[in-house]
C-alpha cells in the first residue's frame, strides 16, 4: 500500500479493504448459483416417495422396485431364514450397526431391526452396496443372502455385510406399511 | 519461442502484420527454426504423435456431437443410430473410440520416455508437472465420454467411478449427489457429462501449449541428458523433426487404422452393447484398459477410504517426482542401476494392469498388493536412494560427444534400438 509509512490507517484504507472485501462476497455470492444449479432438481426431488402392492410376493420371493433411481429390495423371507438370521450374535458382524431409516441411528444390527417392524418376514432395502454402488445378486453368497460381483461383497439374509470390502450393511430405506398389503417407501 | 526465430518479414503484408502481432516470428521460433537437439530418438516423437491424436479426437469428437443425443431415453438409440444410419457414422465412431484408446497408448509410452531419460528433472520440473496435469485432464474426459453411449459398462462404469467420491469423511455423500444430480447415476449425469467431455479436451489443448512453452523455454531433454553446448549440438526442428514425427506419426497411424477397421470392438466391451439398466449390475466390472493399473491400486487396499486414497496418491506422487529422485545425472541411459529399477518398474505397472482385469479374489488380491506396495516404493525408497547408492557411468561432454565417438554413438540400452518398436 501506498500509505505505510503512516502509523494509523487513514479512510481510504479503509474504504480500499471494504472494497475488497465486498467484492470477494459478491463474487461467492454469484459462484453459488453455478455449483449449486448441479445439486438434485425440483422433479427429482418430487419422485421422493412410492406405494408398492406386495400382495402378489410369496413367501421366499423378492421383488425389486425402482425408488429415487435407485433398486429397492423387498422380500418375504422364508422362516429358515430368518431363524438364521436371528442365530447371528451382533458381535460376529463386520457392521455392528442397524442402518434402518426407521430406527436411531445407533441401533444394534439384530435381526428384528434390520426387518419390517412387527412383521419380520419382510426385508426392505435398498440394493446398492455400500462399497461402490452396484446392485448385488440374490439369493447367492457365502451366507445365502446377496452377493455383489463387483468387488466380492457377501451379505447375510437380513442385508447385513459378512465379508468383503464393503462397510455397511445394505440401507434400509424409510418405510411403513401403509395397508395390509402396501408398503409405502420413502 | 519468437526469441528463436531468425525470421525476417519480406513482403510489405508481413512486415505491416509482425509490427502488430509478431505471430508468424512466434509460429517459425516454435516450430521450424526450433534449435532442437540432434540425438533425439524415435522415443521423442510420441510427443507430436499425441498432438495429433488431440486433433484427431476433437474433429471426429465435434462431428460426432451433430448426431448424438445426451438423454438417458435417447442416447443409446442415437449411438447406434451413428453406427447404422448416419453417413461414415461407424467409421467416425470406431475412430473416436479406439482414438482413444490410442491416445492412452502414445501418452503411456511418452510418460515412461520421460521417466527413462530424466525429462523431470531440473529445469524441466514445470514442463511434467503439466505434463501430469495433461494426463489428469485426459482421464477425466475419457471417463466421462465412456459414460455417453449409456451401455451397461457406461452407467456402472459411472456408478463405481462417482461412488469413489462418497469415501470422502464428512462431505462425501452430499459430493456423490452435486456430481449426480440425483440420487442415482441418471439423465442430469448424463447431461453434464456430455458437457464437460466437449469442454475438457480445450482446456487439455490450452495446457499443452503452456507444456510446449515451458520445454521450449529450458529447451528439450535428449537422450544423453546433457544440455546443448553449442550450435553445433542442435538442428532446426524443420525439416529434421517434421519429418521425423510425420515418419513417426504415419506408422502410428497404421496401427491405429488396424484397430479401428480390423478389430475395432477389441480393446472395448461387449456389456456396453447392452442399454443401461439401473437395476442390474453386469457380472464383471472392469473399466477400460487404460485405466486398469489404478483399478488394480484400489482394490488391492482393503478399506474404502484408504483404496480411494491409494488411487489418487499414484498419480499424485507423480506431481513431486522431480524432487525424489536424487541423482544429478539426468539420462537413465547412464545410471546402470536406475535402469534395471525403471525395467522392473515398468513390469510392475503391466502386472498392476494385468492385475486389475482379473476378480479381486484369492491370490490376485495378494499379487495386487505386492504389486501397489512396488509401485509407490518404487518413487518414495528406490529412487530417492538410488541417488546416494548408484554410481553413474560418465556423462559425455556434449552431445556432438556422445553421437560423433563409438560408432553407434547411441547410449546403451532402449535408445540403442528405437527402430524395433
Amino acid at each position: 500500500m501506498v500509505h505505510t509509512d503512516q502509523a494509523e490507517p487513514t479512510r481510504r484504507d479503509f474504504l480500499y479493504i471494504a472494497t475488497g472485501a465486498m467484492g470477494v462476497v459478491g463474487a461467492g455470492a454469484l459462484v453459488w448459483p453455478f455449483i449449486d444449479q448441479m445439486n438434485p432438481d425440483a422433479s427429482a426431488l418430487a419422485l421422493a416417495s412410492i406405494e408398492v402392492d406386495v400382495s402378489a410376493v410369496e413367501e421366499g420371493q423378492s421383488i425389486t422396485v425402482k425408488w429415487r433411481g435407485k433398486p429397492v429390495f423387498i422380500r418375504n423371507r422364508t422362516e429358515t431364514e430368518v431363524e438364521e438370521a436371528k442365530a447371528v450374535p451382533v458381535a460376529d458382524l463386520k457392521d455392528p450397526l442397524a442402518r434402518n431409516a426407521n430406527l436411531p441411528a445407533d441401533a444394534q444390527a439384530t435381526d428384528p431391526n434390520r426387518g419390517v417392524a412387527g412383521q419380520e418376514n419382510w426385508l426392505v432395502q435398498v440394493g446398492i452396496c455400500t462399497h461402490l454402488g452396484c446392485v448385488p445378486i440374490g439369493d447367492s453368497g457365502d451366507f445365502g443372502g446377496w452377493f455383489c460381483p463387483c468387488h466380492g461383497s457377501h451379505y447375510d439374509t437380513a442385508g447385513r455385510i459378512r465379508k468383503g470390502p464393503a462397510p455397511e450393511n445394505l440401507l434400509i430405506p424409510p418405510l411403513e406399511f401403509a395397508s395390509d398389503s402396501t408398503i409405502k417407501i420413502g | 519461442m519468437a526469441g528463436h526465430s531468425n525470421y525476417v518479414p519480406q513482403s510489405a503484408a508481413a512486415k505491416w502484420l509482425e509490427s502488430r502481432l509478431p505471430v508468424i516470428s512466434l509460429m517459425r521460433g516454435s516450430f521450424v527454426d526450433f534449435p532442437t537437439p540432434k540425438n533425439l530418438n524415435y522415443w521423442w516423437t510420441f510427443g507430436g504423435i499425441l498432438f495429433f491424436m488431440l486433433i484427431a479426437q476433437l474433429i471426429t469428437g465435434i462431428v460426432l456431437a451433430m448426431h448424438y443425443t445426451p438423454n438417458a431415453g435417447l442416447a443409446f438409440d442415437s449411438v447406434e443410430h451413428i453406427m447404422r444410419d448416419v453417413n461414415f457414422g461407424w467409421m467416425l465412431r470406431y475412430l473416436h473410440s479406439n482414438g482413444a484408446s490410442m491416445f492412452f497408448i502414445a501418452v503411456y509410452i511418452h510418460i515412461f520416455r520421460g521417466l527413462y531419460y530424466g525429462s523431470y528433472k531440473a529445469p524441466r520440473e514445470i514442463s511434467w508437472i503439466l505434463g501430469v496435469i495433461i494426463f489428469l485432464i485426459m482421464m477425466g474426459t475419457a471417463f466421462m465420454g465412456y459414460v455417453l453411449p449409456w451401455g451397461q459398462m457406461s452407467f456402472w462404469g459411472a456408478t463405481v467411478i462417482t461412488n469413489l467420491f462418497s469415501a470422502i469423511p464428512m462431505v462425501g455423500d452430499a459430493i456423490r449427489t452435486w456430481l449426480w444430480g440425483g440420487f442415482a447415476v441418471d439423465n442430469a449425469t448424463l447431461n453434464r457429462f456430455f458437457s464437460l467431455h466437449y469442454l475438457l479436451p480445450f482446456m487439455i489443448f490450452g495446457v499443452v501449449i503452456l507444456h510446449v512453452w515451458a520445454f521450449h523455454t529450458t529447451g528439450n531433454n535428449n537422450p544423453t541428458g546433457v544440455q546443448p553446448k553449442t550450435k553445433q549440438d542442435t538442428i532446426p526442428f524443420h525439416p529434421y523433426y517434421t519429418v521425423k514425427d510425420f515418419f513417426a506419426i504415419i506408422v502410428f497411424m497404421i496401427v491405429f487404422a488396424w484397430f479401428a477397421f480390423y478389430v475395432p470392438n477389441y480393446m472395448g466391451h461387449p456389456d456396453n452393447y447392452i442399454e443401461a439398466n439401473p437395476l442390474v449390475t453386469p457380472a464383471h466390472i472392469v473399466p477400460e484398459w487404460y485405466f486398469l493399473p489404478f483399478y488394480a491400486i484400489l482394490r488391492a487396499v482393503p478399506d474404502k477410504l484408504g483404496g480411494v486414497a491409494a488411487m489418487f496418491g499414484a498419480i499424485a506422487v507423480l506431481f513431486v517426482l522431480p524432487w525424489l529422485d536424487t541423482s544429478k545425472v539426468r539420462s537413465g541411459a547412464y545410471r546402470p542401476l536406475f535402469k534395471q529399477f525403471f525395467w522392473i518398474f515398468a513390469l510392475n505397472a503391466v502386472a498392476l494392469g494385468y492385475l486389475g482385469a482379473m476378480p479381486a479374489e484369492g491370490t490376485y488380491v495378494l499379487l495386487a498388493r505386492i504389486c501397489t506396495v512396488y509401485y509407490f516404493a518404487h518413487f518414495l525408497i528406490i529412487l530417492p536412494m538410488l541417488g546416494f547408492l548408484e554410481k553413474p557411468r560418465p556423462v559425455p561432454t556434449s552431445i556432438s560427444e556422445a553421437v560423433l565417438k563409438s560408432g553407434s554413438g547411441k547410449p546403451a540400452g532402449a535408445a540403442a534400438a528405437p527402430e524395433t518398436k
